[in-house]
Order: structure tokens, then C-alpha cells, then sequence
């Protein structure tokens, strides 16, 4: 019995094993020397980690009681979280080295987070899915707070700390909730405890609560205070690993409880979730517009993402939750690239994060302009591009569900919305030569993930690279 | 008679002192730890009191989770305070400023 368990949590047992493991080995041999090497290795476990999960196989298996569930949904939540890492992890080694930076304690804390990540999506029960989030939390604390000599780094590291601790306690305080009303803390049995005539009051309060702390961790309004400094006061290869991983498995967590431990009240927790989407989106759309940053403005982008992504799992429906993970999958591809860019927007050696910077790149850096206007259309959800039809997905599955004024209100701000993206776009094709300030070299490492990203935003149009079919694989053994 | 509906209502006191703690406090950094740690107590309060009501285990189980969780979490708050005094030169609420928000 054990051994069968233990080969369905194989995955993150090998992840967490290696990243002691690592740990170990960088503080007996050259400390920060061997940092690079740490970094790789790193990140080539998790590309091979992410292939194992990928090629598994299909099924569903529980271990541990039904605390751990391995099915579809999980699998294409963990590759996505563990590429997405793998692919940050590569990209951040040139900017990290330069800056003096690269501490080996950086991708040993990643894997761990990353171990959290894979917890979080396979919780099956309120205990597993504490621990998940919190070894994640715990993790992106400390990363956040990296640049130790920065005011600007460990503020950004506090004021994370100090709202993802009253988030972790507001969850913590819906899950006692649940427990006591329900009786039990295995998703399976409490979704048996809500009975014909809906939830008790207890039980009710508990998802509120829970929800709410969902809504912390996904960045969601009216909770999302903390997003925009923390990604401003990040070092930027930290800012790029929040906005794709933490995001997934947020998102992967939020509709795992959801469907899995009150599935059968789609109604009561529908009505909240769709206005924390409406507010995301309008707030990521209008708050926006201000942003001189460019890393602020990514904040408020994730905010919005967030909003689409929430929509889809307002819907409560098996189409709303595969639009919601062809949503995230191609939200985590576009960020990838976007942040590759934005790591390399230097001038004399020293980080540019003004916006107004970019003033004119395309006179001479056509190529690398051309594929951020791919990713910046793609990111309003200009069509052709493939984030065009992210949201098509999500707004159709919400059209279905009977929230067609969500979807009404999802196209209004994402028009609203296209305003700042499109701003970056004109900076860079009929700005002011005069204010050009970006030098413009790119390491081939991130000119590879940009271009590669950009890539895949303009032949996705075509064909999506099968991840549509694997999403609803996915969605289907979450909802049945 | 001390009943479960007592211990709820002192661990649901004791949480909104905690969340008050971080919203209204505007002195120091310190005093938005110990609230954290309050709610998390009142949490424990919580898990135990229905842990003992319903003769469930779980529920103490879960304490302890919780419990070890409540003192990593401290320490890696202290030491970002520790790193943020070092380049600050203050823990005050008010000077946590350099960026707007």
C-alpha cells in the first residue's frame, strides 16, 4: 500500500529530495562558485521531471487517504508549473551573474516552491493543501527579498510576507470552518456533507473565507494591493517566476478545491467568483494606464490575466475550467517571452524599467520590436494572435454558463485594456528618437525565449500544438 | 457549562483582533508578527474545539501542521525584518514607503 503511494507522489518526493540534495552540496563546495551549475542542473530536473509527468500516462490514482490525487488535471497543471519554472530559471543565469546575484540558495528555493506548486494542484484534502501553499509561500518570501542590499527588494519581500501571512490566515481560518461542519477535511467527504438542500451557514462562511485567501494568492481584486510592489521591488528574474508558476498552481488550487470539495454548490460560490473577475479585469485595465514602470505595468496585466482566467471558473462548467487552463497555458507562454525582453532592457549595464525607453527600438532592433508587438497584441488579445483566442474560450464558456454579462463586460475592458499595451507598441514604432534609452543587446539565451515565444503566439493561430485537446483531457477529470 | 459555541466565539474574537492588529496598527512591524500569530491561534482554538466536540483526531493533527508552519513562518519574517532594518535603519510601519501602494 505504502509503495503504491509513494510512486504516486514520486515526482515531488524526487524534486524535494534533489533540492536538499542541492542545497547540501552547494554549502560543502564552493557556495555561490557553483551557483550556475546549481541553476542548470536545476532546471534540466525539472524539464525531465515535467516529461515524466507529462508521458505518465492517463488515469487517476489517490494516495495517502485521498490527501494527494495524481489525475489529468494535475498533469497539465505540474508541466505547465515546471516548465514554466525550468524556462525562468534559464533565463534569469546572464542577468543574476552581472548583478552579483546568483546565490545558489536562488534555484534551490525555486525547486521547493516548485514542490509546493505540485502539492497545491494534487491536494485532495485541506491539510495537503496547506502545507502546499505554504512551502510555496514560504519559498517566494525569501525570493522576493533576494537583493538583500536593496531597500527596494526587501521592502517588496515584507510587504509580501505581511499580506501572503494574513492571506495564509484567512484560509487557514475557512478551512477550520469547513472542518468542523463538514466533519472532515478529504475533499471527497466534504463535498458528500453538503446535502440536498444546500450548505449550512458553517460551511457557507468557511468557503468565503477560503475563497478569500484563494483571491489573495491569485492576485484577484479587491486583494491584489501587494502585486504591484512586489513585482516592482523584485529583482526582475523574481518578478518573471511570479508571474507564470506561482500563477498556474494558484489558479490550479483554486479550482481543485472548488470543483473537488463543493462541486455540487457551482451556484453560491459562481456569483462570487464572477464579481472578483469583473472587478479584476476593470482594475487591471484602467489602473494600468498610469504605469511608467514596466514592471508595475505587468503587475497590473497579471491582475486583469487573472480576471479572464477567473471568469473561466465562475462558469462552474467543464468547458469554463478547460478555457480557464488553455487560459493559464498560454498566459504562463506570453509572459515567458515578455519578461525575456523586459531582462534585457539595460543601458550601460544598469537595469531600465521606464516604458518610455523603448522609444523607437524598432529603428534598430526591428526583429526583437516586431516580436514584442507579436507578444503585446497577443497580451491585449488582438486577433490573430493566439491570446486572442484564450479569451475567445474563456468569454464563450461564460456566454454558455449564463454570465453573459461578464463576458459583455470581459470585452469592454479588454478594449480598455489594449490602450497600454498598445501605447508600448507605438513607443516603439513612432515614438521619440530623442528619449531612445535601451541599449538593445540581448544574450542568445533570452533572444531565444523571446522569439520562441513570439513564435508560438503567431503559428498557435493555426494550431494550438494540441494543448487545447490536453486541456479538456484535463478540465474533463476535474468535472465529471 | 462551556460549550463549543464559547470557544468559537473566543477564536473568532481573537482572529479580528489579529486582522485589526495589521490593519490599524501604524507603529511597528513587530506588533503585525504577533498578530499573524494571533489569527493563526485562533485557528488552533478553532481546530481543537471542534476536533474535541466531534471526537475527531483530525482536527489536532491539523493543529500541529499548523503549529510548525506558524514557526517557520516567524522566522522567515523576522529575518526579512532583519534584512529590511539593515537597510533601512527603521521598522516602523509609516517608513515601509519606498514604493507607493
Amino acid at each position: 500500500m505504502i509503495s503504491a503511494d509513494i510512486s504516486t507522489v514520486l515526482p515531488e518526493i524526487l524534486l524535494a529530495v534533489y533540492a536538499m540534495i542541492a542545497l547540501v552540496a552547494g554549502v560543502y563546495t564552493g557556495k555561490d562558485k557553483v551557483a550556475p551549475t546549481i541553476l542548470f542542473l536545476t532546471a534540466a530536473v525539472m524539464v525531465v521531471l515535467a516529461a515524466m509527468i507529462g508521458l505518465s500516462g492517463g488515469g487517476t490514482t489517490s494516495a495517502f487517504n485521498g490527501a494527494f490525487i495524481d489525475d489529468g488535471f494535475a498533469r497539465f497543471a505540474k508541466v505547465t508549473i515546471l516548465l514554466a519554472a525550468a524556462a525562468v530559471l534559464v533565463m534569469s543565469k546572464d542577468y543574476m551573474l552581472r548583478r552579483d546575484l546568483l546565490r545558489f540558495e536562488y534555484p534551490v528555493l525555486v525547486a521547493l516552491a516548485s514542490v509546493g506548486m505540485m502539492m497545491m494542484v494534487s491536494a485532495g484534502d485541506l491539510m495537503s493543501l496547506y502545507m502546499g501553499l505554504e512551502l510555496q509561500s514560504l519559498s517566494l518570501y525569501v525570493v522576493a527579498s533576494l537583493r538583500r542590499d536593496s531597500a527596494k527588494s526587501t521592502e517588496a519581500g515584507l510587504k509580501y510576507f505581511v499580506l501572503g501571512a494574513l492571506s495564509s490566515g484567512m484560509l487557514l481560518y475557512g478551512a477550520s470552518l469547513t472542518y468542523g461542519f463538514a466533519g472532515t477535511t478529504v475533499f471527497s467527504g466534504i463535498i458528500s456533507s453538503v446535502g440536498e438542500d444546500g450548505m449550512s451557514m458553517g460551511l457557507l462562511f468557511g468557503l468565503i473565507f477560503l475563497i478569500t485567501g484563494f483571491a489573495f494568492k491569485v492576485s484577484a481584486v479587491p486583494f491584489h494591493m501587494w502585486t504591484p510592489d512586489v513585482y516592482e521591488g523584485s529583482p526582475t528574474p523574481v518578478t518573471a517566476f511570479f508571474a507564470t508558476a506561482p500563477k498556474m498552481a494558484a489558479m490550479g488550487l483554486f479550482a481543485r478545491v472548488m470543483f473537488d470539495a463543493f462541486g455540487t454548490s457551482t451556484a453560491e460560490w459562481g456569483q462570487v467568483i464572477a464579481l472578483l473577475s469583473l472587478l479584476s479585469m476593470f482594475l487591471g485595465a484602467v489602473a494600468a494606464i498610469g504605469q511608467t514602470n514596466i514592471k508595475r505595468l505587468m503587475a497590473y496585466s497579471s491582475i486583469a490575466h487573472m480576471g479572464y482566467a477567473l471568469m473561466g471558473l465562475a462558469s462552474g462548467t467543464e468547458q469554463g475550467v478547460e478555457a480557464m487552463l488553455l487560459y493559464m497555458a498560454i498566459y504562463v507562454t506570453m509572459s515567458v517571452g515578455t519578461f525575456a525582453f523586459i531582462l534585457s532592457m539595460e543601458k550601460d549595464g544598469q537595469p531600465v524599467t521606464d516604458i518610455a525607453s523603448l522609444n523607437m527600438l524598432s529603428k534598430s532592433h526591428l526583429p526583437k520590436a516586431l516580436a514584442l508587438l507579436v507578444l503585446m497584441f497577443s497580451l491585449a488579445g488582438v486577433p490573430p494572435m493566439v491570446g486572442f483566442f484564450g479569451k475567445l474560450a474563456v468569454l464563450q464558456a461564460a456566454v454558455e454558463a449564463g454570465y453573459g454579462w461578464l463576458a459583455l463586460a470581459g470585452v469592454v475592458a479588454s478594449v480598455i485594456g489594449a490602450f497600454y499595451y498598445l501605447r508600448i507598441v507605438y513607443y516603439m514604432f513612432f515614438g521619440d528618437e530623442d528619449k531612445a534609452g535601451i541599449d538593445g543587446t540581448m544574450s542568445p539565451v533570452l533572444w531565444v525565449f523571446l522569439m520562441g515565444s513570439a513564435a508560438i503566439m503567431v503559428v498557435g493561430m493555426v494550431n494550438l500544438f494540441g494543448v487545447d485537446g490536453l486541456a479538456a483531457a484535463a478540465a474533463q477529470t476535474l468535472v465529471n | 457549562m462551556v460549550g463549543l459555541e464559547h470557544y468559537l466565539a473566543v477564536a473568532a474574537a481573537l482572529f479580528v483582533i489579529g486582522i485589526f492588529g495589521i490593519f490599524l496598527n501604524r507603529k511597528n512591524v513587530i506588533v503585525i508578527l504577533m498578530s499573524i500569530e494571533l489569527m493563526l491561534l485562533a485557528v488552533n482554538i478553532n481546530f481543537v474545539a471542534f476536533s474535541a466536540h466531534m471526537g475527531d483526531l483530525v482536527g489536532q493533527v491539523f493543529t500541529m501542521f499548523v503549529l510548525t508552519v506558524a514557526a517557520a513562518e516567524a522566522a522567515i519574517g523576522l529575518a526579512i525584518l532583519v534584512c529590511f532594518f539593515r537597510t533601512r535603519g527603521t521598522i516602523a510601519v509609516e517608513d515601509i514607503n519606498v514604493m507607493k501602494g
